[in-house]
């Protein structure tokens, strides 16, 4: 093979295999930078000799046990040190651990290993950006220069990031383990905040040529199916995988030929991908089979699932829209929420009924400057054939939002209310 | 890039070890577990099949078995992965359990990726998908 060839098998051996590499590591030596220079060590071993001896036929065990004996050598000097500090009448620290454990922890399922390197990642002494870095970084195997090119940041300010993440939790002395009983709900809810904003920014709304921020939905998408295997108990995880999976299925629909954003009931829903969809409902059915409350991603994702369910937009079950959308306003109460629970509300029981929803909102305030909110209540207006003031929404609406073609969009329908 | 791994072997070489299948199941599962793998099955006897031929203007319905074709396809199994390496990589994991599990058995895996939207996919996630906006 030659040895470009080697070399890109071995970068994509490193992406299959440094989560798991990094997780176990993080067993003995419980810092992640110390953990991930470790893995980083074995990469370059076998980046020396796979192009000479061929790539190994199990390459992950290889790079395990490469970075195993490093960690091994890691544990002996620092042993040796503490001796000597020993020798200096200083303490020895309690953290002196035999050899020969090292080696059997190493081998224990590392499953547990990667959801405590989940926990660490999203910890709640990060910040989120630093969180959704490190989590990209080390879940993911990314490189710093693929997350910088995805958050449209230089590659500097995300090294600098990931470094101070590093630092953080260190200094914080964050333990590797499994969050408390009492903390979980918590700390289970940042992790999926994190994964969920990773699948949102995939998004972009200025720079939707750049192939990062497809490579970050699929990124989310993947790791949110990671957490349903290593935390099947969760429903929210599995709520969130159905929804993002559901919302995923309908990305080739989505943009129209020159990129304008397509809206929901115009889609072509022959374009939906059938395979997410249906990946989606199982993991719906997964988490309701569970048999809890409902958190807030499980109710989006059932939300999701009667549009995915429905062949026609004229199918939708708009009652039992508006009922999840109840739901999710009392267990997660917002404005935005709101607003579609309005828009639901109109389809379900005419737009005078939504409308009444909708300028309830616009006396509060919260979205005055949020361009969804003219847009919806030009709709409703539009419906009730008071054209006028629809036509001003959508002219307001056209003005608040920051995205070029759903600018246009907006201002076409602003004069298509004129013309008519 | 979503890859399409097909995979295609002599028919009849009667049925894979027992060793073979609990390593395949084995590794199915940690490729459910790393995320990556979306859905995949395994096709039954040709016997039990057919093809239906457009040829010479003509569609003809061919009952199995396909005696004559050298390879059949056995299986397939689509996977999320980020490049083409990745793919070789997994179909060579594949392959290797049959060298080891399955003596003599010779085949090949198709590593096919599979054609999605020409634009990059705005993959637009929105929580509130209701409102007009909503891609």
């Amino acid at each position: 093979m030659p040895a470009t060839d080697i070399h890109r098998t071995i970068e994509a051996v490193w992406r299959i295999e440094s989560p798991r590499l990094i997780a176990g590591l993080m067993r003995i030596v419980r810092d992640l930078g110390i953990a991930e220079d470790l893995a980083q060590d074995a990469l370059v071993v076998a980046l020396e000799q796979w192009p000479k001896s061929g790539v190994p036929d199990n390459p992950g065990a290889w790079l395990m046990a490469t970075a195993k004996h490093r960690a091994i050598d890691h544990f002996r000097r620092n042993t040796r040190l503490e001796r000597k500090h020993e020798e200096l009448g200083r303490e020895l620290g309690e953290k002196e651990m035999a050899v020969p454990d090292l080696i059997s922890a190493l081998d224990d399922d590392v499953g547990d290993d990667l959801l405590r390197l989940v926990f660490i990642s999203c910890h709640p002494v990060l910040s989120t950006e630093a969180q959704v870095a490190l989590t990209l970084r080390l879940l993911g195997g990314l490189t710093t220069g693929e997350i910088a090119r995805a958050f449209l940041a230089p590659e500097t300010t995300v090294a600098q990031r990931i470094v101070r993440a590093k630092r953080t939790l260190s200094e914080k002395h964050v333990p590797f383990e499994m969050p408390r009983r009492e903390d979980l709900a918590a700390r289970l809810s940042s992790v999926l905040k994190v994964v969920y904003l990773i699948f949102n920014e995939g998004y972009s709304t200025t720079s939707g040529s750049d192939w990062m921020r497809p490579a970050l939905c699929e990124e989310a998408l993947r790791l949110g199916r990671v957490l349903a295997e290593l935390a099947p108990q969760e429903p929210e995880v599995h709520g969130l995988v159905a929804l993002m999976e559901i919302q995923a299925s309908r990305s080739r629909a989505r943009v129209g030929p020159s990129g304008e954003p397509v809206l929901l009931f115009d889609q072509d829903r022959a374009l939906w991908d059938q395979l997410l969809i249906r990946r989606g409902l199982a993991a719906l059915a997964r988490g309701e089979r569970l048999g809890v409350a409902r958190g807030s991603y499980l109710l989006q994702a059932q939300i999701a699932a009667c549009h995915a369910r429905t062949r026609t937009p004229q199918e939708t079950d708009w009652p039992r829209i508006v009922e999840l959308y109840s739901a999710l306003a009392q267990l997660a109460p917002s404005p935005v929420v709101e607003l579609n629970r309005a828009v639901a509300v109109g389809m379900a029981f005419g737009p005078a009924a939504g409308l009444e929803l909708v300028d309830a909102l616009t006396a509060d305030r919260t979205l005055e400057n949020y361009h969804l909110l003219p847009s919806v209540r030009g709709d409703l207006l539009k419906k009730l054939s008071r054209i006028e003031e629809a036509c001003i929404e959508f002219e307001r609406a056209a003005s608040l939002t920051n995205n070029a073609r759903e600018r246009t969009l907006l201002l076409d329908r602003a004069r298509a209310c004129a013309a008519g | 890039m979503r890859y399409m791994m097909i995979v295609k072997h002599a028919e009849d070489k009667g049925p894979p070890p027992q060793a073979l299948m609990d390593a395949i199941a084995k590794l199915g599962e940690e490729a459910a577990k790393a995320g990556t793998m979306l859905g995949q099955g395994g096709l039954g006897p040709t016997a039990q099949g057919a093809r239906v031929v457009l040829s010479g203007n003509r569609v003809t319905v061919v009952d199995g078995p396909f005696t004559e074709a050298k390879e059949i396809i056995g299986g397939y199994a689509q996977f999320e992965l980020k490049s083409k390496e990745e793919a070789i990589e997994s179909a060579v994991r594949f392959m290797e359990l049959h060298r080891k599990h399955w003596p003599g058995w010779e085949g090949e895996t198709e590593v096919r990726p599979m054609f999605g939207p020409e634009d990059p996919p705005a993959c637009r996630a929105t929580t509130h998908e209701l409102a007009v906006g909503v891609k």
